[in-house]
């Protein structure tokens, strides 16, 4: 899973109100390269808020991010200039929403989605952005001759591998995942979760997945974070989480799947 | 023979909250060791809470006292206390586990799910696909079921793929819970002879065997989880 015992990223006593109301509160972790950390909860339970908190999309009321920055070392990410902080939304870190369309350009083609981030951090011989889009899609199993349509052109499934590759594409380290199999159907499904464990594994990715599909956090991660009311209540290794919960509502959500 | 685990006054209740916040306690005051060489085997009637035993060794479920400690890299690590991330270390190269249930993602073939232990050990994926196809070919699964998904074979099939994966690393200690239940003859003898080589290989192995013949063949000595249930001794 990981060679050195730093930790990529430090979240220490993260909370967001919107007014007197919590998103998430008092949250602390830290996240190891190629760990894959899940997030569990019903809806409302504060796990969006809580990942938009942490990936720098909105500020927090109180708490620290911290980053090891491949240049700067550890890091403060709401403390860096909005300039530096983009940077590294666009190279380092990636974000695969939970709708492909929040996450692509529909009006422009598979090709040129995937490029662009590429573009973004300065290349620009157009040969090699092609050819690097093209070896992404294929990644993905997307057919090369599909290159050129627009992902509007594209399955569901397939909308999704589009997003997934055009944040891959960078090499971030970091993924920050919001429900990636949510509008699926069951059999793309399980063909996405073989896809995101195999890049996982062999770009020794860190993850924070957000996901209320048990199954999906017991294949992919290896701790599980449960959250109740903004806090979180559950954490440690995922099959003891998922198989022997401590916390009333973690046995409750637990006991609520339907076997098969 | 050297010792690998050792459990010491371990205890385990559950508490059920979604049933009344009832307590269930399980056991109490728990002694067990496990040495290089043996195959002891876990006993007690069905309910007794072999499989739970088990599962506490293998950091699965947690425990409410005592310690689990394990031989790891030259160290004693206590699982019960010990980090996910050490926890997951010490299983990918010191505790293996075989269970009886597979769950894999659909779609990845056989050959890649019994190899990928050894992979993450860093062997190369020749040898560890050289391996895999020697052990599915010991337990009799056809070669043209290879490439695909074990989720549509038979209990036996899934079982002996499971088994396979769990024997492909040399793992110092290793749990195996009714290794040979729903096979046939044929392969339960292959599983035979696949823990008399961990054994013989050093392993330190516990085991829950539903037969009294494998229990016979294989095992050193037997520990019965009874006598440590909560009144046991009443």
């Amino acid at each position: 899973m990981t060679q050195t015992n730093e930790p990529l990223l430090r979240v220490d006593n993260l909370t967001m109100m919107y007014g007197d109301r919590v998103g998430c509160k008092d949250v602390s972790f830290e996240l190891r390269p190629g760990e894959v950390l899940g997030i569990v909860g019903e809806s409302g339970s504060g796990k969006s808020t809580l990942l938009r908190s942490i990936s720098a999309q909105q500020e927090p009321t109180n708490g620290v991010v911290e980053y090891q920055t491949r240049i700067d070392g550890v890091r403060d990410v709401y403390q860096m200039s909005e300039a530096q902080r983009r940077l590294l939304m666009r190279t380092d870190w990636a974000f695969v929403h939970q709708n492909p369309r929040d996450g692509l350009r529909m009006n422009v083609s598979a090709g040129a989605n995937i490029g662009e981030r590429l573009m973004a951090i300065g290349d620009r011989h157009y040969g090699n952005i092609r050819s690097n889009a093209d070896s992404w899609l294929g990644k993905v199993e997307i057919a090369s001759e599909r290159l050129d349509d627009l992902p509007s052109t594209f399955s569901g499934g397939m909308q999704q591998r589009l997003q997934i590759a055009r944040n891959l594409v960078t090499s971030p380290r970091l993924v920050f995942m919001d429900e990636p199999t949510g509008g699926l159907d069951v059999s793309v499904q399980a063909r996405l979760l073989d896809l995101l464990r195999g890049l996982v594994h062999d770009l020794n990715l860190a993850v924070i997945i957000v996901t209320h599909d048990l199954a999906v956090a017991r294949l992919l991660s290896h701790r599980l974070m449960v959250m109740q009311q903004g806090k979180v209540i559950e954490h440690g290794l995922t099959d003891q989480v998922l198989d022997d919960p401590q916390h009333p509502y973690t046995q409750l959500l637990v006991s609520s799947i339907l076997q098969n | 023979m050297s010792e690998m685990l050792h459990a010491q006054n371990v205890a385990k209740s559950f508490t059920l909250h979604t049933q009344g916040s009832v307590t269930i306690p399980v056991f109490e005051g728990v002694e067990f060791a496990l040495s290089s060489g043996e195959c002891i085997a876990l006993t007690g009637e069905s309910g007794s809470g072999k499989s739970t035993f088990m599962r506490m060794l293998y950091a699965n479920y947690t425990c409410s006292k005592g310690s689990i400690k394990v031989f790891h890299d030259g160290d004693w690590l206590d699982i019960t206390t010990a980090s996910p991330h050490s926890i997951l270390e010490i299983r990918k190269r010191t505790l293996g586990y075989v269970s009886q249930f597979l769950r894999v993602i659909p779609r990845v073939p056989t050959l890649e799910i019994v190899a990928e232990p050894l992979v993450a050990l860093g062997t190369s994926r020749e040898t560890a696909m050289d391996k895999a196809r020697d052990l599915l070919t010991r337990l009799r699964i056809p070669e043209r079921l290879w490439q695909l998904s074990p989720l549509t074979f038979s209990g036996g099939e899934q079982q002996r793929v499971n088994i396979a994966r769990g024997f492909i690393a040399d793992y110092p200690i290793m749990l195996l819970d009714e290794p040979t239940a729903s096979l046939d003859a044929q392969n339960r003898a292959t599983v035979l002879e696949l823990i008399e080589e961990a054994k013989s290989r050093g392993a330190a192995i516990a085991g829950i065997f539903h037969d009294h013949e494998t229990r016979d063949a294989v095992c050193t000595g037997s520990f019965d989880v009874t006598s440590y249930k909560v009144g046991a001794n009443d």
